[in-house]
C-alpha cells in the first residue's frame, strides 16, 4: 500500500499562501478611498473590457484583484446573493457586512479544502447615508476580513502603496482630491498614470437608488488637471 | 381583526370567537400577536393554518435577526409574510383560506406603518386603517368615521374598543366583550417603545364606558329624548 508523505499542516497552510501570495502580486493593484460625498474606487488596468471593479447593489461596489475568473466568479456570486435577498426581504436589508461574511466563508472553504487557493484578494465596499454608515471590507484569500478605515489598497505592491496613500489621505476630502492621492499613491514616484490605464468608478453619497457610478476618461482627466 | 395608526404608532386589535359553521367553537382563542419586539400580526382565516404561520413567520424573523446580527426591515419582514402567503395558496383554493394584517413601528423612518394582505400573497401598505375577517365592514365604518392621522394611543385603543364592538354587534362570528367569564379583545401598541399589549383590566374597563355610552344613546332614541 502507498502511504503518502507527511506533511505538517503548518506547511501545507504556508505552501498554500505562498503560492496565492505569487499569484496575487503578479497583478495591479488598486485603491479605494473615502470621500466627502462617497466612495471611490480605482484600480489600474489598460483594459476596457476586463473590470476589477463593479457594481453589486444600490449601496454597494466590489473590487477584485489576481486572477480575473476566479474574482469574477466570486463578483457574480455576490450580486446573485444581494439581489436574492432584496427581493426575498427588502432592498433595505442587502448589506455589505453580510455580503463580506458570505464572501469570508467561501474563500476559507476553498483555501482549507481544495486542491489550489484562488489567486485573489477583494473588497466590499459601500456607502451609507453619512460617512458614518460607510464601509471597507478586506477580504484574503484564505478568507481573512478586515474592516478598512478610511482607505484600502490590494493587489502586489499594498504596503508600499498603503504607505503612500496614508500620507496623503485625509477624512472628508472632495472627489477631486480623493482620486489624486489614489492615483498618485497608485503610480508612486518615479511614473505617472493617465485615464486610459485607469478604472475608475464611485457609490455616490445618494438618498436612494443606484449609487454605482463609472468615470469616464474625460471626466478623470478633469478631475486629475 | 382591527388595525390603525395612531400620533406615535400602531395599533392592533382582534376578538377572541373561532367558529365551526353554526358553532362557536372557541371563546379565548388568541389572534393577535407579536411577529418580533418591533412588529405584530393579527390573523383571520382558517385557525390551524393562520396559527403555524404566525409560529413560523416569528421564527423567521427571529432567526434572521440572530443570523445577521441586526432585525429585517419592516418592509422585509412584510414582504417575508407576503411569501408565507402565496406558499399558502394551494391550501387556500381548497378552502383554506388565511388573511393576515401585519402592522410594525418602521425603527429606519421612525413612524408606525401597515400593511393588508390577501390570499394570493399581494401585500398592500394602508395609509391609516385596516380590518380584515368576518365583522371587517362593520368594524371599518366605525374606525372610517373617528380615525386621524394625530389620534393619541388613548383615543386610537378607544376607537378599536369602538370598532370591534360594532362588529361583534352586528356580525355573528366576532365575539363580544365576554364580562361572565372575563374575556375581552385583545388590544396591542406597537411604537418607538415596540410591541405592547393592553392589561385585561384596561381592555375591560374601557369596553365598560363604550357600554356605558351606547346605552345611554339606545335609552335617548328610545324615549324620544336628545337628538
Amino acid at each position: 500500500m502507498n502511504m503518502p508523505f507527511y506533511v505538517a499542516p503548518e506547511q501545507l497552510m504556508k505552501d498554500r499562501a505562498d503560492f496565492a501570495q505569487k499569484g496575487i502580486a503578479r497583478g495591479r493593484s488598486l485603491a479605494a478611498v473615502e470621500f466627502a460625498d462617497g466612495m471611490l474606487l480605482c484600480a489600474e488596468n489598460p483594459s476596457r473590457n476586463l473590470r476589477k471593479v463593479s457594481e453589486i447593489y444600490d449601496r454597494i461596489a466590489f473590487a477584485g484583484v489576481g486572477r480575473y475568473n476566479e474574482y469574477d466568479q466570486l463578483r457574480i456570486a455576490g450580486i446573485r446573493h444581494a439581489d436574492i435577498k432584496g427581493y426575498t426581504y427588502s432592498r433595505d436589508d442587502v448589506d455589505s457586512q453580510a455580503l463580506a461574511n458570505q464572501y469570508a466563508q467561501m474563500l476559507g472553504q476553498i483555501f482549507t479544502h481544495e486542491t489550489k487557493p484562488l489567486e485573489v484578494e477583494i473588497l466590499v465596499a459601500s456607502v451609507g447615508f453619512d460617512t458614518s454608515g460607510d464601509r471597507l471590507f478586506h477580504i484574503r484569500y484564505d478568507g481573512s476580513v478586515s474592516d478598512e478605515d478610511g482607505f484600502a489598497v490590494l493587489g502586489g505592491e499594498a504596503e508600499a502603496i498603503r504607505e503612500r496613500l496614508g500620507a496623503s489621505y485625509a477624512a472628508g476630502m472632495a472627489l477631486d482630491g480623493a482620486l489624486q492621492a489614489a492615483v498618485s499613491a497608485l503610480a508612486g514616484d518615479d511614473r505617472s498614470l493617465s485615464s486610459g490605464e485607469l478604472e475608475v468608478a464611485v457609490l455616490d453619497r445618494l438618498d436612494g437608488g443606484r449609487c454605482f457610478r463609472r468615470l469616464e476618461n474625460g471626466e478623470i482627466d478633469e478631475l486629475l488637471a | 381583526m382591527v388595525s390603525a395608526k395612531y400620533d406615535g404608532g400602531v395599533i392592533i386589535a382582534g376578538d377572541r370567537r373561532a367558529t365551526s359553521g353554526n358553532l362557536i367553537s372557541h371563546r379565548n382563542m388568541k389572534k393577535v400577536f407579536p411577529a418580533d419586539r418591533w412588529s405584530g400580526v393579527a390573523i383571520a382565516g382558517a385557525a390551524g393554518p393562520a396559527l403555524e404561520m404566525v409560529k413560523v413567520f416569528q421564527l423567521q424573523l427571529e432567526h434572521y435577526e440572530k443570523v445577521e446580527g441586526h432585525p429585517l426591515s419592516l418592509e422585509g419582514k412584510a414582504n417575508q409574510l407576503s411569501q408565507m402567503l402565496r406558499g399558502n395558496l394551494p391550501a387556500a383554493m381548497q378552502g383554506l383560506v388565511v388573511v393576515p394584517i401585519f402592522a410594525g413601528f418602521d425603527r429606519r423612518r421612525n413612524y408606525g406603518r401597515l400593511f393588508a394582505y390577501d390570499v394570493t400573497g399581494g401585500r398592500y401598505e394602508e395609509e391609516d386603517f385596516v380590518a380584515s375577517g368576518s365583522g371587517s365592514l362593520f368594524a371599518r365604518t366605525v374606525i372610517k368615521m373617528g380615525h386621524r392621522d394625530d389620534l393619541s394611543q388613548g383615543d386610537a385603543v378607544d376607537l378599536m374598543i369602538r370598532a370591534l364592538f360594532a362588529a361583534a354587534d352586528d356580525d355573528s362570528a366576532t365575539g363580544g366583550p365576554d364580562s361572565m367569564r372575563g374575556i375581552y379583545p385583545i388590544v396591542a401598541t406597537i411604537s418607538a417603545d415596540g410591541y405592547q399589549e393592553l392589561d385585561e383590566s384596561d381592555v375591560a374597563g374601557r369596553f365598560e364606558r363604550v357600554l356605558a355610552e351606547f346605552s345611554d344613546q339606545q335609552n335617548a332614541t328610545a324615549t324620544g329624548g336628545q337628538a
